[in-house]
């Protein structure tokens, strides 16, 4: 008899089982505050164009570099008194 | 490290709705959507029109991020916020959290169906492979990692709109009002909120 019952309940926690929440997020549970999406690459770690600025891949600084210098470009008093 | 801002002049700007169109033709940004707006107050009365560009500002404590119940935003390492759509469920609610409406919901389909959100991504495109098809059909060009600024800041005609790093736009800001003789009380209170003489008519043509 005892057997036969605990066959029973084994059988039904794994029935059970089987109606866990599926997962929403391939991330694992989610938390709260949390960024839950993919992954996103930083700029500087692509290489550059074949035309346009130049940089090293995956360098931050140079990249860096290159991004300020168009920001400065931006102030025409400056790009007309450089010329 | 750079936090990346837009800011735009007021005194320039000339509505000539520049950045919106390059905003549009850059991303192919769809039909009823736009990331980029040009406000004007006062329009039409003579020294008084302003007009401003308008477009997700990339807050630092962005209260679209703090609304959202999917969490499918995320600041970059340059203080870009972006969101990924794969998440996103369109329920509008980092629309009422937005002070600015940066935040823009296609309409498509029957019932007034609201896809997924889609605003200004500082061209640095999304949460996909860096310059890949997917990331340009959702989200638009990624300029950023071409090494180039926005395209709505890039191809403005008067450079109203001014986008990077907050201390250099801050720092090209500066200089011109500086050079407009509007030395220290460009800044500050009375600049914002008026001299005190209310109910004043506004200047006729003069510099504001």
């Amino acid at each position: 008899m005892r057997p036969a019952l605990l066959v029973a309940a084994a059988a039904a926690a794994a029935l059970l089982a089987g109606c866990m929440e599926v997962e929403q997020t391939g991330a694992g549970p989610a938390k709260l505050g949390k960024y839950q999406g993919k992954p996103d690459t930083p700029a500087w770690n692509n290489a550059p164009l074949a035309q346009g600025p130049k940089w090293a891949s995956g360098d931050r600084a140079s990249w860096e570099a290159e991004i300020k210098q168009r920001q400065s470009a931006q102030n025409e008093y400056q790009r007309i008194e450089r010329q | 490290m750079a936090r990346m801002k837009f800011l735009c002049d007021a005194e320039r700007c000339i509505e000539c709705n520049g950045c919106v169109t390059a905003c549009k033709n850059e991303n192919e940004v769809p039909w009823g959507v736009n990331r980029r707006r040009v406000v004007t107050i006062n329009d039409g009365v003579i020294g008084a029109e302003k007009s401003i560009s308008v477009a997700c500002m990339h807050c630092s404590d962005a209260p679209c991020m703090a609304v959202c119940p999917v969490d499918c935003f995320y600041r970059t390492d340059d203080g870009v916020v972006l969101h990924d759509k794969d998440l996103c469920i369109g329920c509008g609610y980092c629309f009422y959290a937005c002070p600015f409406g940066a935040p823009q919901f296609p309409q498509a389909g029957a019932f007034g169906l609201r896809g997924k959100m889609d605003k200004c991504t500082f061209c640095a495109g999304g949460p996909e492979p860096d310059r890949s098809e997917a990331e340009f059909k959702k989200y638009g060009r990624n300029r950023l990692a071409e090494g180039r600024l926005p395209a709505c800041a890039e191809m403005c005609s008067t450079k109203a709109l001014l986008g990077g790093d907050g201390d250099v736009i801050a720092d090209i800001y500066r200089e011109r009002t500086t050079r407009r003789n509007k030395g220290f009380e460009a800044w500050g209170w009375g600049t914002a909120y008026g001299a005190g003489n209310k109910g004043a008519a506004p200047a006729a043509g003069g510099k504001s």
